[in-house]
């Protein structure tokens, strides 16, 4: 596994992880902002790994 | 005896070291990169050991002696997001040198180096000392109901949670002889300057006092039922506890209980991984002649060993990605 490889599946779990972070702080009531902005960091995430998939295509193989 | 060192120990030798560029016809990769995968699967087996543990003891701890909440959130949680940024810095100076931009390479490579520093000096010079001077204090279970005011296990039963055995916070005082007095005196003096109170230090020679924390100022009101990622600020109010009624008493470092245990080793192993991978990082950033010098002879090989000190870096920071959520937020 190159890499490109582990760094998509890394991006995934992290956004798996910002998610479950945010519906822990919904949850238990911890704090509505933080789960807030957990979502936002998932969904910036989430761009950042199509952005990566696409302009990595032609640079790492 | 040279000749011994070359024939048994060639890597000891100049002799040129096959497939560090091109990949191997067999594996269909380049050594280092079969040789990353095979540490990464025994550092898999480590770190899966520990956590395997650490749910076993956490699952076979008695009601009220695994804690929670102790861990500061918001610094973990920056930890974390430093760490994820990290990772992203580290690929991109992978592609920077897959494009030959030695500039760019450069640059995300010191992010990536500053990252890990950021983290690691957080964990050093705020986290843990922070630990090491918080102090808990277990009540023996027969002597609990004298401390029904800090303990609130009326309210916990009725709420149907676990019972509370530990009042925890400042020590101001501590019995005679113990390891702790010079601490407690230290903290007597700060909370007599912030508080202008000079009632922290008792005439009797076996108490323990403790300038507690909110959950055991108010153990009975229902804010404290409830995780809070901003930490609650500790409270004036005081806890006078004989030494007789205490089953343990201690820092919260790791003989403070199973958890710190767990937690300063697991987040120790991890911390000296982050340490590698910075080492690592300063030698591939560093004009070393394994380092940026090996650009100018061979770029695409400097871009490998970047490609493998990367694959290792997600691996840890994978972990911590794991650590997190087990020890401050469950």
């Amino acid at each position: 596994m190159s890499l490109k490889a582990f760094h998509l599946f890394f991006i995934l779990v992290s956004i798996l992880f910002s998610a479950g972070m945010g519906i822990w702080a919904f949850k238990t009531g911890a704090s509505d902002g933080l789960g807030w902005g957990c979502c936002v960091a998932a969904l910036l995430m989430v761009g950042y790994g199509v952005s990566f998939v696409n302009k990595s295509k032609s640079i790492i193989t | 005896m040279s000749n011994l060192i070359t024939k048994y120990f060639p890597f000891f030798t100049d002799a040129e070291v096959p497939h560090t560029v091109s990949a191997r016809p067999d594996t269909g990769l380049y050594s280092a990169k079969l040789g990353i995968w095979l540490f990464l699967a025994s550092e898999v087996m480590l770190f899966g050991g520990l956590f395997s543990a650490y749910i076993f003891l956490r699952i076979g701890a008695e009601p009220g002696y695994w804690p929670s909440g102790l861990l500061n959130v918001p610094v973990g949680t920056m930890n974390t997001a430093i760490l994820i940024v990290s990772s992203i810095t580290v690929v991109m100076a992978w592609a920077a040198l897959k494009m030959r931009q030695l500039g760019k390479y450069k640059l995300y490579m010191l992010v990536t180096i500053i990252c890990g520093l950021i983290f690691l000096t957080v964990k050093l010079s705020y986290e843990w000392p922070a630990k090491f001077n918080h102090f808990g204090v277990f009540i023996r279970k027969d002597a609990a109901s004298k401390y029904e005011e800090f303990l609130g296990n009326k309210h916990l039963q009725d709420a149907g949670q676990n019972p509370r055995w530990e009042i925890s916070g400042h020590l101001l005082d501590a019995p005679k002889g113990s390891s702790y007095s010079h601490q407690a005196e230290h903290n007597a003096e700060h909370f007599a300057h912030e508080t202008g109170r000079h009632d922290a230090v008792t005439p009797a020679e076996n108490d323990y006092v403790i300038q507690v924390d909110a959950v055991n100022a108010n153990p009975s009101d229902k804010e404290n039922d409830r995780p809070h990622f901003w930490p609650v600020p500790m409270s004036t109010k005081l806890a006078v506890i004989s030494a007789a009624d205490v089953e343990s008493a201690s820092v919260f470092a790791p003989r403070h209980s199973t958890y710190f245990a767990t937690y300063f080793l697991i987040t120790g192993l991890h911390g000296l991984h982050v340490l590698g991978g910075i080492l690592v990082f300063l030698y591939l950033w560093l004009p070393f002649p394994g380092g940026t010098k090996l650009y100018k002879t061979n770029p695409e090989h400097l871009a490998n060993r970047v490609e493998i000190a990367g694959l290792f870096w997600h691996f840890v920071d994978l972990v911590w990605i794991f650590v997190f959520p087990i020890f401050y937020l469950l």
